[in-house]
């Protein structure tokens, strides 16, 4: 009796022991690469790295200027695409969640979330590129915008299921119109959630390759012309790593670096406006 | 004089206006702002729709030339020969299928106990909310970044084991891009399993610890089979990010279009093969064989997602 | 009834298929306090939510019969013109939280696109919130947030914006039942000054306030009217049984 109760406490340990040890582990490939990303992308930080082009082969410094506009330009677009359409479509279900057709539409919303980023690469490449002839900026931004859909509308359905009923009543009850009161009323008082969503979007297709691999293609040089293929940090992270070189590589990191930190930044944004509409009611 | 009842009753033609005046001109063309306000927020959802639709019925046809020429062949061949127009996607549908479940397997125990760690033991606190930050900063990489780390940092560990093994060294293939792919989908296993755990009601788990259970117990004989569902849906949806994962892939997996012939071999996945070839590809058919592959995943990932996201739905309101 | 300001005639209304009100027949006189009392569930909220026609707003809801504002038929009325006519106040406070107190109090006129000048707004807001007693406690704050208000002020305050609209009729739906003592005593007094130039209708779970307030009062039971008199009458010597045993606390 004794010896079964004391294997008992002796397995309920090493369980508990085996929980943490694979939990801990779990850490480990993070911490590892965030280490060697900073160890290896400071370095190659300076002033010149953020207002250079890259160099050829061979010779030293150069810079990723190219890669930042075109990320800043691509993922501006895409934001200005996404963030409206987005918006309403979650201010549609929030307010319509009983209609068959929301159903329907919210099914459309979590098919849209799991497609692979490649294949909306080959979507756009499909709907854009060929019949323009060319790759474009403006194809990439359509691709990122679809894929910052999902997200924003999510988050701007929660925020406004959150806002009580009867703030509702209170205008229509005035004698406000339906839409005045949606617009006027209740779209302000989600605004934080809105804003949290689509931060959150941004920093999700920030770093997204794939879909710009065919659509915005990259370009050596820096462009502005949303018509054209632009350059992005991902674009350029993903060929100078793929190359041979070590001056190539060492851009590779400092853009890395760079990327993470951005996406590190947005985060810590959306954290700080979640925490505020959630609180709210 | 214009009766007020009839301007604003509903059916009113608002163009036969006669009598001009101001409010009944305002009121007019609020009530019919109206109609186009609540009409147009459901248009928005159709169009969203429809795009989806469109995105499968545009994979669906450019994928005509291939499935045309190719027909059956397309699954179990292992040609790829651009200039003969012969393509088989079998090493590229075992590459993904073994470089996934592998994945699956690799990070189950850590994703587990993960979750187990966070949603039984230490459900709130400080550990807890560092743990989940560090969970979701992992989320947060981007798929190039992991692969450009893979590249410095794991493939000379794994060439180092190969030599060690005596086994072709080449650093990359199946296994190197299998450990990647597991790092990368243990936040989103994590993420649903947690909340599924942190949902098996106290009453369940107080009435077998006041029959004298251990706590190790108690997740073996209670927690566990009470949200079975609800795990499988999450190795589900995490299998489905881990088919369409691309990036982190491409640059760890060899890029060779032979079957491979045990984990240590280079191979390719279908998006790695779409991601290197799709935008040299030369003719017709060779870009549709591409396309082809691209509407398998996508019809693949839509139903391990959907299925998914029904078994959460259906484990939540038991 | 001479100068009956509501005459609602054999009105129905049902959720899907579970009927709540039963063949209401009432004609609410002009000027006047009339409260509506009655159990739980009796459907008094459902009815007063009717008169504004906000009971459509649940999905599933449906009327039938006829309720007539001034002579006019509400349900030909567009719905934006009855809502000016008919004002509400609800159970709980809820000013519109991301405006000042004076954006609430002229929320009507903004919300609707209505231009008025600067001195026009002024006036509105302080007549208003001088009716609802509101005035001496926030004219050197009306650009700070209503939220900050007390429950009782807040309540106050809707009572202002809905005064702004200079409605026919003002709607009460428990008006007092989220309010301390202090406040309601407040909100009741307000209510004696306001039926000189308003007809106001009062939803009560509290027989000593509709006692205490009201000219009028009509008793509901499980959807139907079953007496309506002056509140004097109806609490000495009510004519039906059902009255009498909810009057003296047998049940309810």
């Amino acid at each position: 009796m004794d010896k079964l109760i004391r294997s008992r406490f002796y397995k309920d340990r090493l369980f508990k022991g085996g929980i943490m040890l694979f939990t801990v582990l779990s850490t480990v490939p993070l911490l590892l690469i965030l280490f060697y990303i900073v160890k290896q992308g400071i370095s190659s930080i300076n002033w010149d790295f953020f207002i250079n082009l890259p160099k050829p082969v061979g010779e030293k410094g150069g810079g990723i200027i190219n890669g930042l506009i075109g990320t800043s330009i691509i993922v501006l677009v895409a934001s200005v695409i996404a963030i409206p359409f987005g918006a309403v479509i979650g201010l549609y279900l929030s307010e319509y969640s009983r209609d068959k057709l929301s159903y329907w539409v919210g099914l459309c919303v979590d098919v849209l979330q799991g497609i692979p980023s490649i294949v909306l690469g080959i979507i756009i490449y499909l709907w854009v590129v060929k019949p323009t002839g060319h790759f474009s900026a403006l194809s990439g931004s359509i691709a990122l915008a679809i894929m910052m859909l999902p997200p924003i509308i999510k988050s701007t359905e929660e925020t406004l299921k959150l806002i009580p009923g009867t703030i509702k009543e209170a205008s229509l009850a005035l004698g406000v119109p339906y839409y005045k009161t949606i617009l006027r009323i209740i779209l302000p008082m989600g605004l934080s959630g809105i804003l949290s969503g689509s931060i959150l979007s941004i920093s999700r297709v920030a770093g997204e390759t794939a879909p710009l691999l065919f659509t915005a293609f990259g370009n050596p040089f820096i462009n502005t012309n949303i018509l054209k293929p632009m350059s992005s940090l991902p674009l350029l992270i993903f060929n100078y790593a793929g190359s041979a070189y070590e001056d190539w590589h060492k851009l590779a990191w400092g853009a890395s670096f760079v990327l993470i930190m951005m996406i590190l930044l947005l985060n810590i944004v959306t954290k700080i406006l979640e925490r505020k509409w959630k609180i709210q009611f | 004089m214009i009766n007020l009842n009839e301007v604003l009753t509903k059916g009113f033609d608002y163009k036969s206006i006669t009598h001009k005046s101001k409010e009944n001109k305002k009121l007019a063309n609020v009530l019919r702002f109206e109609n186009i306000f609540q009409k147009g927020l459901g248009l928005t959802g159709i169009i969203l729709i429809i795009i989806l639709l469109s995105i499968f019925i545009t994979l669906a046809i450019t994928s005509m030339p291939s499935i045309k020429h190719l027909g059956i062949k397309f699954l179990y061949s292992k040609e790829w020969n651009p200039v003969t127009d012969e393509f088989g996607a079998l090493p590229f549908l075992l590459g993904t299928l073994l470089t996934s479940l592998l994945a699956l397997i690799i990070s189950t125990p850590f994703a587990l106990s993960s979750a187990i760690f966070l949603g039984e033991y230490y459900p709130a606190g400080i550990v807890s909310n560092i743990l989940k930050n560090i969970i979701e900063l992992l989320a947060s990489i981007p798929s190039v970044v992991y692969g450009f780390w893979g590249m410095v940092v794991l493939v000379p560990i794994i060439r180092n084991i190969e030599l060690k093994l005596h086994v072709l060294p080449y650093g990359v293939g199946i296994l190197t891009s299998s450990i990647i792919l597991a790092i990368m989908i243990i936040p989103y296993s994590v993420s649903l399993s947690r909340q599924v755990i942190s949902m098996v009601p106290p009453s369940l788990k107080e009435g077998a610890y006041s029959l004298g259970a251990t706590r190790f117990e108690v997740i073996r004989k209670i927690i566990i089979p009470h949200t079975r569902s609800g795990l499988f849906a999450a190795v589900l949806l995490a299998l489905g990010r881990a088919l369409g994962e691309t990036m982190a892939v491409t640059m760890l997996i060899g890029n060779s279009h032979y079957i491979p012939k045990n984990i240590f071999s280079p191979g390719n996945t279908m998006a790695s093969v779409i991601a290197n070839e799709f935008t040299e590809a030369t003719g017709n058919v060779y870009l549709s064989v591409l396309i082809e592959m691209g509407l398998l995943l996508f019809v693949v990932t839509t139903l391990i997602n959907i299925s998914g996201r029904q078994i959460i739905k259906r484990y939540i309101f038991h | 009834m001479e100068n009956s300001i509501l005459n609602v005639q054999h009105l129905n209304a049902y959720f899907g298929e579970a009927k709540i009100l039963s063949d209401i027949n009432i004609q609410i006189p002009k000027n006047q306090i009339v409260s509506f009392m009655g159990p739980s569930g009796c459907g008094k909220t459902t009815f007063l939510r009717c008169i504004n026609r906000l009971h459509e707003l649940t999905p599933g809801a449906r009327t039938e019969g006829s309720i007539y504002l001034q002579e006019e038929d509400i349900y030909k009325l567009s719905l934006i013109l009855l809502r000016r006519k008919i004002g509400m106040v609800f159970q709980r406070p809820n000013p519109f939280p991301t405006m000042s107190i004076f954006e609430n109090v002229i929320a009507g006129y903004t919300l609707n696109g209505i231009k008025l000048s600067k001195p026009q707004k002024e006036e509105i807001v302080e007549d208003s919130l001088r009716k609802a007693d509101l005035w001496k406690e926030v004219k050197d704050t009306l650009h700070k947030k209503g939220t900050f208000l007390s429950g009782g002020q807040q309540q106050r305050l809707c009572i202002a914006r809905s005064l702004s609209m200079k409605p026919d009729v003002i709607l009460f739906d428990e008006p007092t039942s989220s309010l301390d003592p202090i406040s309601s005593n407040k909100i009741e007094e307000l209510l004696l000054e306001l039926k000189t130039d308003y007809t106001i209708i009062i939803v009560t779970h509290n027989l000593q306030q509709a006692a205490r307030t009201s000219d009028y009062t009509a008793f509901f039971y499980l959807g139907e009217l079953v007496e309506f008199n002056t509140t004097q009458v109806l609490f000495s010597n009510p004519l039906n049984k059902r009255t009498e045993d909810y009057i003296s606390g047998r049940f309810g």
